[in-house]
């Protein structure tokens, strides 16, 4: 009985300890970008690895969803002989939903295991106390440019995946079912309206911000998890749980986000 | 029982200070109580069995670990209560190698080395490029500039930490086990190098090695480490000569004695 309290208890405190850290190390990062100089090349730099980089592939999952999107949208919307709101439809459902959590979870996959994989190594071979004792801020040196590259990226990522996902859906209205051009984009500029442009800008923004920082903070406190993040075999494991641990938190961030900006 | 540093009489500044060092990863008790003092511009050579913590000592120094029990003060100030800025002002007089060589291994050598320079300073490419190949010339590596670490012997990888450690001509270096893994050539030669640097720069040394007696001619104070305690912290001639048990078995095992019964030994060297 005593155990089962103890190990309650125990897991109370692993779990408090880990959403602390991811506290503290986001707090850390932030303060890092304010008190020192601002270098724009690794920034660069990681905007291509995050942003130009998954360029493909959100054109890729883009173009399918839109077109997916067109094809059901069609089905249902010609049962109430309302084909003509297929334009809005497919914008609203991209902009306002799919397209933000889509690119998100593409970029997870692509660039947040590569992030949390690298920092983990770096971790585990002791390069980031090399760091700090060269008076280098790994939080400056190692994160920030990241954190910044991925709070640039999704939204510009996302707006492709909307544009393409767009024309996908043009694509199989026009193609597959002759619908009429003019309706469906002039029915998208009537409906889709600031508001849910705003509602995907954020998300995506927020995403961003989520998915490099949980990575990051996995792979800089590797050797603090719970199950022992030694050796090639604690990287790869602690890189799924922290793809799994992000793109959880993006679906949860998402219905968030929809549930105040509605 | 451990011996109080044998130093009384040294009068230049403390610059490093561990007091009643204790310190436990889960149940194993690995410093039990390490009282050290390092002398500015002297150089403390730091010896015992692998594994009794002598790269943990380093780190305590370096402020990456933190003591159970006890103080570790650089320059006066205990790590302990430092902000990461105050820490980082301390670390930027230091040069360190780790046991590892921890080199940066998405980077080429000629990055490693100048890594710190491009960060820490403000000097333009030509300087740093003279002060990197400068470096490396001294560790004779000014062939494998292009080479990643993963593509280097592990004396090479080791040569690389110490340029990298050396670049910024720090007050305090930490040398963990600098000639592990070099041949005696390579070893001699590092060792003239230390020796002339120390002369130009006059730094201050913690070295941690397992090349006894050699790694004596460039100490001035030797420790050994052994339970979890210092068994004594002394000038390198009086530690041949000491009389305090455990520093003598150590002694004689490096001279040579390898405690076989008398029949083993005969049997040993017929
Ligand atoms: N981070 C750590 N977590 C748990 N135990 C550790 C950790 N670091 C060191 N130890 C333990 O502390 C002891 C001392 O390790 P340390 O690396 O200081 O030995 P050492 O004296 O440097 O040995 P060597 O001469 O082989 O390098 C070892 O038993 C090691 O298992
Ligand atoms: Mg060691």
């Amino acid at each position: 009985m005593r155990a089962f309290f103890e190990k309650i208890g125990y897991e109370t405190l692993r779990f408090l300890e880990s959403y602390g850290r991811l506290g503290i190390f986001l707090v850390r990062t932030l303060k890092s970008l304010f008190t020192s100089a601002f270098k724009l090349r690794p920034v660069l730099r990681q905007i291509h690895f995050i942003g130009v980089r998954s360029t493909f592939v959100i054109l890729f999952t883009g173009l399918f969803t839109g077109m997916v999107l067109g094809l059901q949208g069609y089905y249902t919307l010609n049962k109430f002989g309302s084909e003509g709101f297929l334009g809005s439809a497919v914008a609203l459902g991209l902009i306002r939903e799919l397209g933000p959590v889509l690119t998100a979870l593409m970029v997870i996959g692509r660039a947040g295991s590569a992030i949390c994989a690298e920092i983990g190594i770096m971790r585990n071979s002791e390069q980031i106390d090399a760091l700090e004792c060269m008076a280098i801020d790994p939080y400056r040196y190692l994160i920030s440019p990241k954190l910044l590259a991925g709070i640039f990226c999704l939204p510009l990522l996302t707006a492709i995946f909307d544009v393409i996902g767009i024309l996908g859906g043009y694509l199989v209205g026009f193609g597959l079912f002759r619908i009429n051009t003019g309706s469906y984009f002039q029915g998208m500029y009537l409906n889709v309206d600031w508001a849910d442009i705003k509602m995907g800008l954020v998300k995506s923004l927020v995403f961003g911000l989520l998915l490099v920082w949980i990575a990051a903070c996995k792979g800089f406190y590797l050797h603090l998890e719970r199950t022992g993040g030694f050796g090639a075999e604690g990287v790869s494991r602690t890189t799924t749980d922290a793809v799994v641990l992000s793109s959880v938190s993006v679906l949860v961030w998402d219905y968030l986000i929809s549930a105040l900006m509605i | 029982m451990s011996t109080v540093n044998s130093q009384a009489q040294n009068n230049s500044p403390v610059v490093i200070e561990l007091a009643g060092v204790k310190k436990r990863f889960g149940r194993q008790m690995v410093l039990r109580g390490v009282d050290l003092v390092v002398h500015e511009g002297r150089t403390l050579v730091i010896v015992g069995a692998s594994g009794t913590g002598k790269s943990v000592i380093i780190k305590h120094m370096l402020g990456l670990i933190n003591p159970s029990r006890g103080t570790v003060k650089v320059f006066g100030r205990d790590l302990q209560r430092l902000n990461r800025r105050e820490l980082n002002e301390v670390r930027s007089s230091f040069g360190v190698l780790f046991q590892n060589a921890a080199l940066f291994d998405s980077m080429n050598v000629y990055d490693n080395v100048a890594l710190p320079l491009r960060e820490r300073t403000r000097q333009s490419k030509e300087e740093i490029h003279g002060k990197v190949m400068g470096k490396l010339e001294l560790m004779g590596l000014e062939k494998s500039v292009d080479k990643f670490p993963a593509q280097l012997s592990g004396g090479m990888r080791k040569r690389v930490g110490l340029a990298r450690a050396l670049v910024l001509d720090p007050k305090v270096v930490f040398f963990d086990e600098p000639t592990t893994g070099l041949d005696v050539h390579k070893s001699n030669e590092l060792y003239r190098l230390f020796y002339r640097t120390q002369q130009q720069l006059g730094y201050t040394a913690v070295i941690v090695s397992h090349d006894v007696p050699k790694i004596f001619k460039l100490a001035d104070e030797v420790a050994l480490l052994a339970d979890g305690q210092v068994q004594g912290c002394m000038p390198p001639e009086d530690f041949q000569m000491s009389e305090q048990p455990m520093i003598r078995a150590f002694v004689e095992e490096t001279m040579g004695h390898l405690y076989l019964s008398d029949e083993e030994e005969a049997d040993f060297y017929a």
